[in-house]
């Protein structure tokens, strides 16, 4: 199991969270000129890497608030966890983002 | 080159029981990689040994390939829980894993190989009224398609399974039962499709990682492996959770994100389930192995990985539910647990596709239920690959339906909560 860092609460047991999948998606301006390549690809294909994955999380039995994580999926280890409003923070792929 | 491979038969086995076994040829050679092929299927599990083997043997291409990143069978053809089942809501899945039942019912001799397919039946139990309406809109739409589909009622399960325990906390209503339905040996299946293939000069390649594909004017034109760039006229990929991976070396993206997937297996003990039970409503499902293992899956993990490990909760999570149904269990140690990588769509149905690269072809997105449909699966591709036009089962399942909406939404009928 995950032990993951919410950015209000800090680290709690994964449990306490739900994945929501790939993070930094943004919804068309204007749905209704899409092609259905542009609709379908932007509701159903995704990345789906082996390696770094930037994605969303929400802290559903907590705070309840959304955030962004960095995670290997090769591995599970979490580089770092930040807010929506925060910027993509730089991280090295050795550093993990584990209490001290 | 090869010697010509004898076929098992109680007359091999009485001959090779004379001289303690030492005798038997290798079920497949260890071929090297030639320069070019007519199809590089990668991907060594079941459903890619078998498009290769009804490429071979229906399509006439013999000038085959099976390039493995590692041992044949060690992604999740052996790693499910080894289920068969046909009982799909939909029409277009009605005829994909009816037909490959229907190639069950006859694999092993088609083979000349003991997959150890055993028609057990398999009940879908319905723990609510809800459940009991889904069950009755699936059974019949089922029964339409011709595929046989039955209501059981909470005491015919009883009678079925006298240890289970009907008064739980979410009390067994009914069930639907499929009496074809039941299990095979997963690892016999890729043996056989391997053996049987190779016999027909398929080469085999394990140890083989796609590292890329060679791409001209948006044809594939081979492969580049980890042992030397193979050509190839047609790709077809069947490598299930990493189908993203080689996607992205081929250029584009799929609607698949990979999941963890957990089962395990207990102690073995004496016959006491001789049916396949599963329930969906509260993930529990469970069968023996002629081992005398009961066999357990476990849920998915709700995020993306490719770790082959699953959290410890969903353990819980699984057995809970079966201690709940069948309380006989709760002193049973477990013996093994093992995780896969499934590749998941939204709408739970597989993509058997042509993609962005001419002649190069997807079958993937089998997600957690992949096993029962080896050889449909595999005989609908390979008819694709010969003639390139996808073959009139596999047709719905195109990557395009998440473009068009025409979307095949098995939810319901999958079995293992997402």
């Amino acid at each position: 199991m995950l032990l993951i860092k919410c950015p209000w609460c800090g680290y709690r047991d994964q449990s306490e969270f739900s994945a929501q999948g790939e993070a930094h998606i943004a919804r068309p301006v204007n749905p209704h000129e899409l092609s259905e390549e542009q609709w379908g690809d932007y509701l159903f294909f995704r990345k789906n890497p082996k390696g770094v994955h930037y994605e969303r999380w929400v802290h559903s039995h907590g705070c309840r608030r959304w955030f962004n994580v960095i995670r290997n999926t090769a591995t599970d280890h979490i580089h770092a966890t930040y807010r929506p409003d925060e910027p993509v923070p730089e991280f090295s792929d050795e550093e993990t983002d584990q209490p001290a | 080159m090869s010697v010509k491979p004898k076929p098992y038969s109680i007359f091999s086995l009485a001959r090779n029981a004379l001289n303690y076994h030492q005798g038997w040829q290798k079920a497949w050679r260890n071929a090297e990689p030639k320069r070019d092929y007519e199809v590089v299927i990668v991907g060594g599990g079941g459903h890619g040994l078998a498009t290769a083997y009804y490429l071979a043997k229906e399509c006439g291409i013999r000038d085959v390939a099976v390039v493995e990143k590692g041992w044949l069978g060690g992604g999740n053809t052996g790693r499910n829980t080894t289920i068969v089942r046909s009982n799909y809501l939909w029409d277009e899945s009605a005829g994909l894993y009816e037909h490959a039942m229907k190639l069950w019912e006859g694999l092993s001799t088609d083979l000349n190989y003991n997959v150890m397919f055993s028609q057990r039946g398999l009940l879908h139990l319905a723990h609510s009224v809800h459940d009991m309406q889904e069950i009755g809109r699936r059974g019949n739409a089922i029964y339409l398609n011709g595929i046989d589909s039955e209501f059981v009622t909470s005491q015919q399960v009883k009678e079925m399974v006298p240890f289970i325990n009907l008064d739980c906390r979410y009390p067994v209503h009914g069930a639907l039962l499929q009496k074809r339905g039941g299990t095979a040996r997963h690892d016999a299946v890729a043996w056989g499709y391997a053996r049987a293939a190779d016999n027909l000069g398929v080469d085999i390649i394990q140890n083989c990682e796609v590292t890329g594909f060679q791409v001209e004017d948006s044809t594939v034109k081979g492969v580049e492996t980890t042992r030397g760039r193979i050509g190839a006229k047609k790709v077809g990929c069947v490598v299930a959770g990493h189908c993203s991976v080689l996607a992205e070396m081929a250029g584009f993206r799929l609607p698949i994100e990979s999941f963890p997937l957990q089962a395990l297996v207990s102690e073995p003990v004496k016959p006491i389930i001789d049916c396949v039970v599963m329930s969906g409503a509260i993930h529990a499902y469970i069968s023996q192995s002629d081992k005398g293992e009961l066999v357990i899956g476990a849920g998915s993990d709700a995020y993306l990985s490719y770790s082959q490990r699953g959290g410890f909760d969903i353990i819980e999570h699984t057995v809970g539910p079966i201690i709940e149904l069948y309380p006989i269990f709760s002193r049973l140690k477990m013996l093994r647990q093992w995780g896969g990588v499934v590749d998941v769509t939204v709408d739970r149905s597989p993509l058997i596709s042509k993609t962005p690269v001419k002649n190069l072809f997807f079958n993937c997105g089998w997600g957690t239920g992949g096993f029962k449909a080896t050889p449909g699966s595999g005989h609908v591709f390979a008819h694709s690959i010969k003639t390139g036009d996808m073959h009139p089962i596999a047709e719905p399942f195109s990557i395009n339906r998440f473009n068009t909406g025409a979307l095949i939404d098995e939810g319901a009928a999958a079995a293992v909560a997402h």
